[in-house]
C-alpha cells in the first residue's frame, strides 16, 4: 500500500492562517473578519500585514455573517472566521439568508470544529455544524485533514464563485498530504488502493484511517482510503466507483452520525449502489472535557474504531455473497 | 411645489399599487407599505443616484438601499417598477408562483434592484454596513441607505450592528427607522416598548435626525440634512415617524392591517382612497 508519513505535527488551523495571508498578497478582493479569536484562527499574521482588509467586529457573530454578505457587493471576498461553533449553530439564520439564499461569495471559516477541540467542552464542541451546512442550498462544505490540506483549501476557496463553509480544528496533527497541492474542491482524494473496503474520511479522522489501514493490512485485508474532503458536492463517481470494487464501506468522521458525511454517502449508495455500510462518527451525544486524543478514543473515534468497524462491515458484506 | 405634487403623484400610484398587489395575491402587509410610499417616492425619484436601466449586483459607482424590513416588499417592489428597474405589469405576479416577486425580496430570480434577501428580520442593517465597507474599500464615494422597522428593532442583531458602525465611523451609511409604533401583536408600546428612541441611538453614537415620513416637505428637507451629516465620522440615522396603512382612513394606525389582505368590500373603500395618477398595471 501507498505510505504516507507524518512530516510532524501542525494544526490545520495554522494551515489556515499561511493560506489566508498568501491570499492577501495574491488577491487584492479578499478580505478577513473574525470576532474576537483573531490569535486563535491564526489570523494575525493577515490582520498585521493588510490592516485596512481587516475587520475585528469583536463578540457579534451575527453581525459578522452579515456584513461579509454586504462586502460581496462591491466585489469583495471576505474571509470570515471564527469558531465552528459560533459559525455555524449560532448564525444559521444569518448564514440562510444573507449569504447561501441570496448566493453570496462569503467564505466561512471555522476553526475548533469537533470534540479535539478538547478542555472547553461540550458548549463549544460542534458537532452537528458539517449538517446544518450540507443543508443549505448553494453552500459548499469542506472538512479538511491536515496542515498543507487547509493551506491549500483556504486558497483554493477564494477563487471558488459560492458561499463556502471551511472546517478545520486546534489541535496538532500529523501533517502528511504534499506541500503546496493543488486543492479541487469537489474531488475525492484516493490516499490508498484496496479491494475489500473502503474507508471514506474527511478531518481528524483521514490519517487514523491511514493508520487503520496499516492494521487491517497486518491481517491481509486491503483498504481502500478516501478522503472526502468536500462533502457537499460530494464527488459520487468516485464513491459509487470504489465502492463498485470492494462491495463495502466504512465513514469515518469527528461528527455527529446525525447528519454528516456518511449520511451524505450512505444516500448516494442507497440509491445507486447498496452496499453494507459501518458509520464511525458521535453517536447522539454531546462531547465533554479532556485531551483530544482521549476524547476521540472515549468516543471511538480512533484507528481502532476504524478498524473494528471494517471488519465487521466485511463481515457483513461476506454474508450477503454467502446467501 | 410642483416636484411636491409631483412626488405625491407618483406615492398615490404606489399606494393604488399595493392594495391592488396584495388584494390580488390575497396576502401580504399592506400597513407597513402604505405608511412608506413617500419615503419610498422621494428617496428613488429625488435622491437615490442610481441607474435604473443597468442594475449592478456590486453597486459601484451608485448609492445602494437596502430594505431590512422585507415584508415591505409590495412598496419597494411598485417604486422599483415605477422607477423603470422592471416592467411595471409584473406587479401583477406579486407572491405568485413563477414570480420574481417573492413575498419577501429575494436574489434568486435576479429581480433587479434587490441585492440581498430579507424577510428574517435584523440582517438588513449589517448587510449595510458591509456594503459601506466595501464602497470605502474601492474609494466609491456613494451611500448606502438601510430601512430598518421599528418593531425589527427588538432584534439584538440591530444593537451589534449599531455599535459596530459608531467603533468604526462608518459614516457613509443613514439607516432610517419606520417608527409607526405598530407591530404584529399590538403597538410596539403594548409588546415590548422602543422606550426613548433617539436617546438609545445616540447613545450608540450616532447622528440622530427625526422626520414626518409622511409629509414631502419634511422628507425632502431631512433626508438632504442626512446626507450632509454623512462622511463626518459617525453613522447617521433618521427616525422617521409614520402611519400604518397612511392613506386608508380604517387602515390607519392599526396594527391589524401589518400583514392583512383586505376583502372585496375593503379593498373597493380602499382603492378608492387613492387616484389613479400614472395609470394601473
Amino acid at each position: 500500500m501507498d505510505n504516507y508519513t507524518c512530516k510532524g505535527k501542525k494544526d490545520t488551523r495554522s494551515g489556515f492562517g499561511e493560506g489566508l495571508l498568501e491570499l492577501g498578497k495574491t488577491n487584492n478582493n479578499v478580505v478577513a473578519l473574525c470576532a474576537d479569536l483573531t490569535g486563535s484562527l491564526k489570523m494575525d499574521a493577515f490582520k498585521n500585514e493588510f490592516p485596512e482588509r481587516f475587520f475585528q467586529v469583536g463578540i457579534a457573530e451575527a453581525n459578522m455573517m452579515c456584513i461579509s454578505a454586504g462586502l460581496t457587493i462591491g466585489g469583495k471576498i471576505p474571509i470570515a472566521g471564527t469558531f465552528a461553533n459560533f459559525a455555524t449553530g449560532r448564525v444559521y439564520d444569518q448564514i440562510r439568508q444573507s449569504i447561501a439564499y441570496s448566493n453570496k461569495d462569503v467564505k466561512i471559516c471555522a476553526s475548533h470544529a469537533g470534540i479535539t477541540l478538547g478542555e472547553d467542552g461540550a458548549t463549544h464542541q460542534i458537532l452537528e455544524d458539517i449538517g446544518m451546512m450540507k443543508m443549505l442550498p448553494n453552500m459548499t462544505v469542506i472538512n479538511t485533514c491536515d496542515f498543507n490540506q487547509t493551506k491549500a483549501a483556504t486558497i483554493a476557496i477564494a477563487d471558488y464563485e459560492s458561499p463556502v463553509y471551511l472546517r478545520f480544528g486546534r489541535p496538532k496533527v500529523p501533517n502528511f498530504t504534499p506541500e503546496n497541492q493543488k486543492f479541487e474542491i469537489g474531488k475525492a482524494l484516493k490516499l490508498t488502493e484496496g479491494n475489500d473496503v473502503t474507508i471514506f474520511s474527511t478531518g481528524h479522522l483521514v490519517w487514523e484511517s491511514l493508520e487503520a489501514a496499516k492494521i487491517l493490512n497486518e491481517v491481509g485485508i486491503t483498504a481502500e482510503i478516501i478522503n472526502i474532503h468536500t462533502i457537499k458536492p460530494l464527488d459520487t463517481e468516485a464513491v459509487i466507483h470504489s465502492v463498485n470494487k470492494t462491495g463495502c464501506v466504512v465513514t469515518a468522521e469527528e461528527h455527529q452520525i446525525n447528519g454528516g458525511m456518511g449520511e451524505s454517502i450512505a444516500g448516494v449508495l442507497s440509491q445507486n449502489t447498496p452496499k453494507p455500510i459501518e458509520m464511525v462518527g458521535v453517536n447522539n451525544k454531546f462531547g465533554k472535557s479532556g485531551k483530544p486524543d482521549e476524547l476521540m478514543k472515549e468516543f471511538g473515534l480512533d484507528r481502532n474504531s476504524i478498524v473494528i468497524a471494517a471488519k465487521k462491515v466485511i463481515k457483513r458484506k461476506e454474508k450477503l455473497l454467502v446467501i | 411645489m410642483s416636484e411636491i405634487k409631483e412626488l405625491k403623484r407618483t406615492s398615490t400610484q404606489i399606494r393604488r399599487d399595493i392594495l391592488r398587489m396584495v388584494y390580488g395575491a390575497q396576502s401580504g402587509h399592506p400597513g407597513g407599505a402604505l405608511g412608506c410610499a413617500d419615503f419610498f417616492t422621494a428617496l428613488y425619484f429625488k435622491f437615490l443616484r442610481a441607474n435604473p436601466s443597468k442594475f449592478k449586483m456590486d453597486g459601484i459607482g451608485e448609492d445602494l438601499f437596502f430594505l431590512s424590513n422585507g415584508h415591505l416588499s409590495a412598496v419597494w417592489y411598485s417604486t422599483l417598477a415605477r422607477k423603470g428597474y422592471f416592467p411595471v405589469k409584473e406587479l401583477s405576479t406579486f407572491r405568485k408562483i413563477e414570480s420574481r416577486l417573492q413575498g419577501h425580496p429575494s436574489t434568486e430570480y435576479n429581480l433587479p434592484g434587490v441585492r440581498v434577501a430579507s424577510g428574517s428580520l435584523g440582517q438588513g442593517l449589517s448587510v449595510a454596513i458591509g456594503a459601506s465597507l466595501s464602497k470605502k474599500l474601492n474609494n466609491d464615494p456613494h451611500l448606502v441607505y438601510c430601512l430598518m422597522g421599528d418593531g425589527e428593532l427588538q432584534e439584538g442583531q440591530i444593537w451589534e450592528a449599531a455599535m459596530y458602525a459608531a467603533a468604526n465611523n462608518v459614516d457613509n451609511l443613514i439607516g432610517i427607522i419606520d417608527y409607526n409604533n405598530q407591530q404584529i401583536d399590538g403597538s410596539c408600546d403594548d409588546v415590548v416598548s422602543l422606550g426613548d428612541l433617539r436617546a438609545k441611538w445616540e447613545a450608540f453614537g450616532w447622528l440622530v435626525l427625526e422626520m414626518d415620513g409622511n409629509d414631502f416637505e419634511d422628507i425632502i428637507n431631512v433626508i438632504p440634512k442626512a446626507i450632509e451629516s454623512t462622511n463626518k465620522k459617525k453613522p447617521v440615522v433618521i427616525v422617521m415617524k409614520t402611519d400604518m396603512g397612511y392613506g386608508v382612513d380604517f387602515m390607519m394606525g392599526k396594527h391589524e392591517w401589518h400583514g392583512k389582505a383586505p376583502n372585496e368590500e375593503q379593498f373597493e373603500k380602499a382603492i378608492s382612497c387613492f387616484e389613479e395618477t400614472l395609470g394601473d398595471y
